[in-house]
Formats: structure tokens, C-alpha cells, sequence
């Protein structure tokens, strides 16, 4: 089942394009050249290579491009939130049968691990049910996202059905997650479910050559790759370096081309001031939204006039507009990802607290709430994660923006062992900085964070009404009914009771050697990333 | 001699036993573990039942004692475990980033020699001069800027003097090359961290060297030698030189150890690949098993460096016996 019909994601794209200032690094004329090898930089370190336990792109970004996935992002149209590709399955994403509960996929005959295993339906199910239904002690980090899913199986060699037990508008994105790498039956049922996680043999279009654990990866180009002709590349080398300054300075100096995670603007106009036209900047909204989460269980945070009061006093327009200039954030938006049709317009987000056009009477009202839940002039603790961009700098200017409705602030900054600790155990903040950052565009998945019962909420609270709310929307099929619970939704929980706050949504800035072809951004750093339709223009190295 | 060497080889046991408690206890006191970090950090939906699942898996959920008589008890079957963030052998880590660090360590160690002798010697022997004052001030500029930010500034001053001079940036390379298999993208990569850390290091030892000389250079046999008509140059290297290094080598001896895991910061600014940039990453992702070993090992470091130089004073000074 597609949710959202070729011309909204088509149009979508379009938008996404040229609304945000997409500078394409390449346009349709040019021709893809064969050949060299791509040097990029990694921000973050690799755990194991298991993509289905992992969650740091720091997996993704280098072992990624062993693999392939039955569905993906489009990698010529990575914008679009809906433009859902095959990648093992053959023609085109199916759309579902029986009620939206069950959805057929063709797999593509010929495709080969790099161990020279052919890979077939059996292989899509091992896989699957390794995610969906792990054994016991074998972890899946996504298996939640598949909370419909009630078989999978392979009725014929080429053939996968998932039988779902109701019909689920976040199957398909979910099932299109950059981690849900295709494994070989083989390598599960000889060496375990564990083999994965030191070893690799994918399908993807490169194959593994070596890894020096903390300094690089390096892949060579899979000949019997499926999609023809592809990838361009002979190979790839992913070199670790976990401080920022060095990847700047690696794409300065050459020793690499690109970075696939991003830089505040302050390193992207450095990078351009150096080097001009040999650097192409695309840049994207990112699936990442900063928020504010206050501690229910803390007086005065348990009353909804104070937790309302503090986003009202926010001004998110302004503030996206200055902080764009020094931060990795931009957008305003609510629960959704703010390009994606099943978001708030900005008529719909200008009716919710905090959103409000006119911030002088948004601020007013913000003290007022205050003095009638007794607590003008409060003092309280904003609990931040000790990391520049974006933590700190929004928080910094959260703290300036609670001044003016005469709130006194200080910031607690810790390192993320000890920010996790307290969020997730300790629970002794009044007022803590969160993040929401996911993967592929997943509306009704990535806004669970805002439920009470949510394993990533920190807020402490139960609200029964919002989880009914959620309930219908996982189980609604048709795009008009779940964009009219997701305002419910989000109206209920940014502005009723304000749970928590939507600060900013982050903005991606991806400044590369203009020699690197193909490649284009997407609204996540975990997205298009197998490399495949990469290619070097050797006319500009 | 041999009773002395046994003696400090069994002091060596305590000692390590003390810093295997301490170190046990001091990082279980910092708040946090491995599997918060690993899957709610990135921002993605953290399965509160998965991160139980972890936390079992890495034997995160048994009592501290049996962590504790576990990590201990890998002395005597030499198995030091797994790191927590890869699942690979620590020792396997260990050992990879350990060459690199040694390689910078004798790198700027040499640097550091090369500088602080020659310097600290002519300052002594040109006391309250010119000369003096320019090596005290190289000294003290050595001491006053940090090595990374040194580290920084070269970098950066390799990018842009190369630009402006050949129209393309270099800078050095970030990903370690063995000297066996091409020792100039070797030295390209490691002579700039070298020269940065070699010269804070230096200037320690150049105020040492000085110091020293200066005091040895009054003494009286310094004065019988010149009063017997030898060379000045004969007297400055074989009498007062070799007696002046007994307090320098300590110092040169106590960096280099500090160089091997200490790095932290300027391997971050190189990229290199060592092990002050693995105790980095291993606070950072709380991994208990790998930080415990680093911090181990610097502890045997030292413990063995302070041991070699106490040797090597009965080497240097044949008056001292050890009984």
C-alpha cells in the first residue's frame, strides 16, 4: 500500500528542491564516469557491523554500501518523504491487498552475495524474521516499527509475502529503513545471528576489502552488482575522524571529498571562501527536531499553564531566522517533518502555543499563565547535552528567550554518558533538552516520541487521551484521516497540555568537492548512502 | 642488585592491585553505561526493552564484585575480555593503536632531545647572556602554548602556506601508513605531532638541562678541570654534561611514558589513530572493559618507566649502589 500518490511525492520533491535551496551537484545531462576512488570522512565510531542492532550512522556511513535492502529511498529523488524504490524486490513497491494487510514483493532473480551465494526469497525472510522476530538475547533495535507485521514468508523462490494484522500506514517506511540490510540464509542458519556482527557479506555494490578498526574502511566495486552498470566507483575508503575540525580541514586539504553527516553554515562558508567553485554545498531539512521535555513529576512542571508558558514564550520565527546563521537548525514545525503532507501548514502551526505570529502577545500570555499558576519570575534548571551544535547554542538561546518573560535560568551541561543517566534513570531535571532524529520520514512511527508511554520520553506522564489518539492513527489506511488525527494529536500535545516543545527542526549542510557526482541529499544523514550512483568527474579533481 | 630488581618487580603487585580497585570504582561512579549511549544517544527510537537486552548481554546486570573479580581474575588467564562498543578483544584494540603512539612517543621524544640538550646546555654555559634569554624565552613560550593548539596552528599553516604557494591545500595525511610499508606517508603523517608535542616537552626539559648544567658547572671538580688546563669543550661534555642528566632523563623518561597514553588531545587534532584518541572514544561510549585496560596499562607504563630509570641512574652515576 502507498500512502501518498506519484504526483504528491513528485510535487513534494519539487518543493523540497527548489524551496529549500538545493544546489544538485549534478544535473540529468551529465553523464556518469567509471572509475576512482572515493575518499569521505566519518564523524563516529563503529560498534559492530550489525545494521539490525546498530543505530549510529557511524554503521551506516561506512558498511552500507556492502549491502542491499529490499526497498529503499529513491536515490535519484532522496527528498521526496514517499518515494519508495525497489532495490531486491523487482518493478515497482507493491501496494497492498486484502484490506491493506498483506503486500507481495517480487525479488529479483540473478542477484548474488559476494561470497557467490544467489539470493532469494529465503534470504528476504531470514532476514525479516531476524528483525521482526528475533530470538531470544538477539537484538533488534527496530522491531518496534513492525508492531503490525504478523508473518513473513516465502511462498515461492522469488516470492515474499508480509501478512500484516491490521493495515498500517508505517509499513512501508519502516520496511525502507537503511538498517534492514539484506543477510544470506546461509550465514545465519551455518554461523548464528551473531555472525553479523564481525563479519560482512551482502549483496551490495561494493565489496568489503578492510576495516582498521578506528581508522578506515575501505570497499572495492562489486562487478555482479544488480542495478547495471552501477556503481560507478572502483571503491570507497570511509576514514574515521571524530573531530569536526579534522573532516573540514580533510575536505580543504584533499584528503577527502565529502562528509555525508553535515557542518554548522560558519564551516560551510569557510570551506567556500577557501576553495570557491571547487566546493558544492547542497543542503536539506533535516529529520531531527530539537525539544524542550519538562519533568512532570517537578513541581511547578506538573501544572500544563507553566509548561505552555515556556514554549509561548519561544520565538521560533525569529529565532530560526538567527540561529540558521550559527546552528545546524532552521525549520519551524510540529510533530511532523515539516515538508511532509501529513505536517501542520503554517496557518494550522500559527494556532498552537509558541507558533503564534505576534510574539509580544504570546509573550504576555505566557505571564500571565505564570502568575495565575503562582510562579512569576520562577527560577529553574535547563538540563542540555554537552555538544555545540546544536545543544548548546539553542540552548543558550533558549535560556535568553525564558529572560524576557522575567525567568530565571541556569544551564546544567553534562557529556552524553551522564545526559542519558539523567534523563533516563536519575529523572532529576526540571527542564532537559531532547532530541527526536530519525531515519527515513515515518510521521506516524517518529512521533510516538511525544507519547507518556514512549520508550524515548522523558517527561514522565501518562496521558490517556493522547494514546487513543495514536492508537486510531497506527491503524488508520487513508492519508485524510490520519492528517486530521495527527492535528489532534499534536494540538493536544504542544498546546493543551504541552508536554513537551518542538524548539527547531535541524537544517543539513553538506559542502563537498565538486567532483563528487551523483550524490544527493537527503533529509536524514542515515538516507542514500549505499553509494552506488556516485561518481568522480575527473575533468574537476 | 638482583635482590633490589625482585624486590620492585613484587612492590609492582600492590601497586597495580590498587590502581585495578580504584580504577574499577572511580568508573563505575561515572553515571551512564554503554548501552544508553550506544542506543538512545543517536536520537532514534531507544526500545527500553532492547537496552535491558544489551545491558545483559555485556554482563552489565550481574553484582559490581563479580564484574570486579572478573576484570582482575583476566591477569592470570590472560584474557583481558571484549570491548563493550566492538565486541573485539581488547588486547586486539590495544595492540592496533599501540605502535602508532609508540611511534609518536619516540618520535617527539627524539624531538624533544634533540632541542632541549644542545638549548639547555648553551643557556648554561652562556648564562644571563642574549643567547640565554632567547632559549628562555623558546622555553617558556613551550610551556605556555598547548601542544594542540600548536597542532592546530601547523595544519592549518601547512593549508594555507600550500595553497598560496602551489595553488592546492595540503595538509598531512589522516589515516596512519606503516613505516614498513611506505615510511614517507609515514613520516609525512606523524613528523607534524612530533614536532608539536616534541617541543612543549622540550621545554620542561631545556629549564632542566640548564638548571642542571648550571649547578654542575660550579662545582669544584668542574673548576679542577679548568684549573688543570682541559679543553672547555672537553669539560662540558665529559664531566659536566653526563652528570647534569641525571635529573633530566627522569623528566625525559616521565614524558615519554606520559607521551605513550597521553596524547589524547593532539591525537584528536592529527586524526592518528592511537591510543589517547581510543581512551577518548572509550570514556565517550562508556565502555568499562576497554578504559579499564588503557588505564591500566598507563599505570604499568609508568610503573616500569619509573623502575628503568631508577637502573639507569646506576648506570649514569656510578656512586649510587641499590642493596
Amino acid at each position: 500500500m502507498k500512502r501518498f500518490s506519484p504526483r504528491i511525492a513528485i510535487a513534494m520533491g519539487a518543493v523540497l528542491a527548489f524551496g529549500l535551496g538545493v544546489v544538485g551537484p549534478a544535473s540529468a545531462a551529465e553523464t556518469p564516469q567509471k572509475g576512482g576512488i572515493l575518499n569521505f570522512v566519518v564523524g563516529s565510531k563503529i560498534p559492530s557491523y550489525d545494521g539490525h542492532r546498530e543505530t549510529t550512522f557511524g554503521v551506516i556511513h561506512p558498511i552500507a554500501p556492502f549491502y542491499s535492502v529490499l526497498i529503499r529511498v529513491n536515490p535519484e529523488n532522496p527528498q521526496s518523504a514517499t518515494d519508495f524504490v525497489c532495490d531486491l524486490c523487482e518493478g515497482k513497491v507493491p501496494t497492498a491487498t486484502e484490506g491493506g494487510t498483506k503486500f507481495t514483493f517480487k525479488i529479483r532473480k540473478g542477484v548474488k552475495f559476494h561470497d557467490g551465494t544467489p539470493l532469494t526469497a529465503a534470504d528476504i525472510k531470514a532476514t525479516f524474521d531476524k528483525i521482526i522476530f528475533p530470538p531470544d538475547g538477539i537484538p533488534s533495535a527496530r522491531k518496534a516499527f513492525f508492531k503490525s507485521v504478523a508473518s513473513v514468508s516465502a511462498p515461492s523462490k522469488y516470492t515474499v509475502v508480509f501478512k500484516l494484522q491490521f493495515p498500517s500506514g508505517a509499513f512501508v517506511p519502516a520496511l525502507a529503513d537503511p538498517y534492514h540490510w539484506v543477510y544470506s540464509k546461509k550465514d545465519l542458519d551455518e554461523h548464528g545471528y551473531k555472525w553479523h556482527q564481525k563479519n560482512i557479506n551482502g549483496s551490495g555494490p561494493f565489496i568489503f576489502v578492510e576495516h582498521q578498526p578506528g581508522s578506515f574502511v575501505q570497499g572495492k566495486r562489486n562487478p555482479n552488482y544488480h542495478h547495471k552498470g552501477q556503481p560507478y566507483l572502483d571503491g570507497y575508503k570511509a576514514i574515521s575522524a571524530s573531530k569536526m575540525a579534522v573532516r573540514l580541514q580533510a575536505i580543504r586539504g584533499g584528503r577527502a571529498a565529502i562528509e555525508f553527516r553535515g557542518f554548522p553554515p560558519k564551516a560551510r562558508d569557510d570551506l567556500v571562501k577557501a576553495l570557491g567553485d571547487k566546493i558544492t554545498v547542497q543542503e536539506s531539512d533535516w529529520n531531527c527536531a530539537l525539544q524542550m521535555t519538562p519533568n512532570h513529576k517537578r513541581k511547578p512542571f506538573d501544572d500544563p499553564r507553566v509548561r505552555r508558558a515556556l514554549s509561548l514564550s519561544l520565538d521560533r520565527w525569529a529565532g530560526s531566522k538567527y540561529l540558521s546563521k550559527i546552528a545546524i537548525v532552521k525549520t519551524v514545525g510540529g510533530v511532523v517533518f515539516p515538508s511532509h503532507p501529513l505536517a501542520a501548514t503554517k496557518d494550522e502551526l500559527q494556532k498552537i502555543a509558541g507558533y503564534w505570529p505576534d510574539i509580544e502577545k504570546s509573550r504576555a500570555e505566557a505571564k500571565r499563565l505564570l502568575k495565575e499558576a503562582g510562579v512569576p519570575q520562577m527560577s529553574f534548571e535547563f538540563h542540555n547535552r554537552g555538544v555545540d551544535q546544536p545543544y548548546k547554542v539553542v540552548g543558550t538561546w533558549m535560556i535568553d528567550q525564558w529572560r524576557r518573560i522575567d525567568l530565571k535560568v541556569t544551564q546544567r551541561v553534562q557529556p552524553s554518558p551522564a545526559f542519558y543517566d539523567t534523563l533516563r534513570k536519575k529523572k532529576d531535571f526540571d527542564v532537559s533538552m531532547d532530541f527526536n532524529c530519525q531515519s527515513v520520514i515515518n510521521p506516524i512511527a517518529d512521533i510516538s516520541k511525544f507519547l507518556g508511554s514512549a520508550g524515548n520520553n522523558y517527561a514522565s506522564f501518562e496521558d490517556q487521551a493522547l494514546e487513543e489518539i495514536y492508537d486510531k492513527l497506527l491503524r488508520s489506511g487513508d492519508e485524510a484521516t490520519q492528517r486530521k488525527l495527527i492535528r489532534q494529536y499534536e494540538t493536544l500535545a504542544l498546546n493543551d497540555e504541552a508536554h513537551m516543545a518542538v524548539t527547531l527542526w535541524w537544517y543539513k549542510i553538506n559542502p563537498h568537492r565538486s567532483f563528487v557526482k551523483g550524490w544527493k541529499i537527503a533529509p536524514s544523514h542515515y538516507l542514500n548512502q549505499q553509494l552506488d550512483n556516485v561518481w568522480l568527474d575527473k575533468s574537476l579533481m | 642488585m638482583y635482590a633490589y630488581i625482585v624486590k620492585r618487580l613484587l612492590l609492582m603487585i600492590p601497586t597495580l592491585f590498587g590502581a585495578a580497585v580504584l580504577i574499577f570504582v572511580l568508573l563505575r561512579l561515572v553515571p551512564g553505561d554503554p548501552c544508553e549511549i550506544r542506543l538512545a544517544g543517536t536520537g532514534l527510537y531507544a526500545d527500553p526493552a532492547e537496552i535491558e537486552l544489551c545491558q545483559k548481554n555485556l554482563g552489565l546486570d550481574r553484582p559490581q564484585y563479580v564484574q570486579f573479580f572478573e576484570f582482575v581474575g583476566g591477569y592470570f588467564t590472560g584474557d583481558l575480555g571484549d570491548s563493550m562498543w566492538t565486541g573485539r578483544p581488547v588486547t586486539y584494540e590495544i595492540g592496533l593503536r599501540f605502535r602508532l603512539s609508540l611511534q609518536v612517543a619516540i618520535m617527539a621524544t627524539i624531538v624533544s632531545v634533540i632541542i632541549a640538550i644542545p638549548l639547555g646546555t648553551i643557556s648554561a654555559i652562556k648564562q644571563d647572556t642574549w643567547i640565554d634569554y632567547v632559549v628562555r624565552t623558546f622555553s617558556i613560550a613551550g610551556i605556555a602554548i598547548p601542544s594542540f593548539w600548536l597542532g592546530i596552528m601547523i595544519i592549518l599553516g601547512l593549508l594555507i602556506v600550500t595553497q598560496q604557494w602551489f595553488g592546492t591545500p595540503w595538509m598531512p595525511p589522516i589515516e596512519y601508513v606503516s613505516p614498513f610499508e611506505d615510511p614517507i606517508a609515514n613520516l609525512s603523517q606523524l613528523i607534524w605531532p612530533a614536532i608539536a608535542t616534541g617541543y612543549r616537552y622540550s621545554a620542561v626539559a631545556t629549564r632542566m638541562t640548564r638548571s642542571a648544567m648550571l649547578e654542575v658547572l660550579r662545582e669544584d671538580y668542574i673548576r679542577t678541570a679548568r684549573a688543570k688546563g682541559l679543553l672547555e669543550k672537553l669539560i662540558i661534555n665529559r664531566h659536566a654534561l653526563k652528570n647534569a642528566m641525571l635529573p633530566v632523563v627522569t623528566i625525559i623518561s616521565i614524558e615519554f611514558a606520559f607521551l605513550i597514553g597521553g596524547l589524547v588531545v593532539t591525537e584528536q587534532v592529527f586524526n592518528l589513530n592511537g591510543l589517547g584518541k581510543l581512551f577518548v572514544d572509550s570514556v565517550g561510549a562508556q565502555d568499562f572493559n576497554m578504559t579499564q585496560q588503557l588505564a591500566m596499562l598507563v599505570v604499568l607504563i609508568f610503573i616500569l618507566t619509573n623502575f628503568a630509570v631508577d637502573l639507569f641512574y646506576a648506570w649514569l652515576d656510578p656512586r649510587i649502589r641499590y642493596g
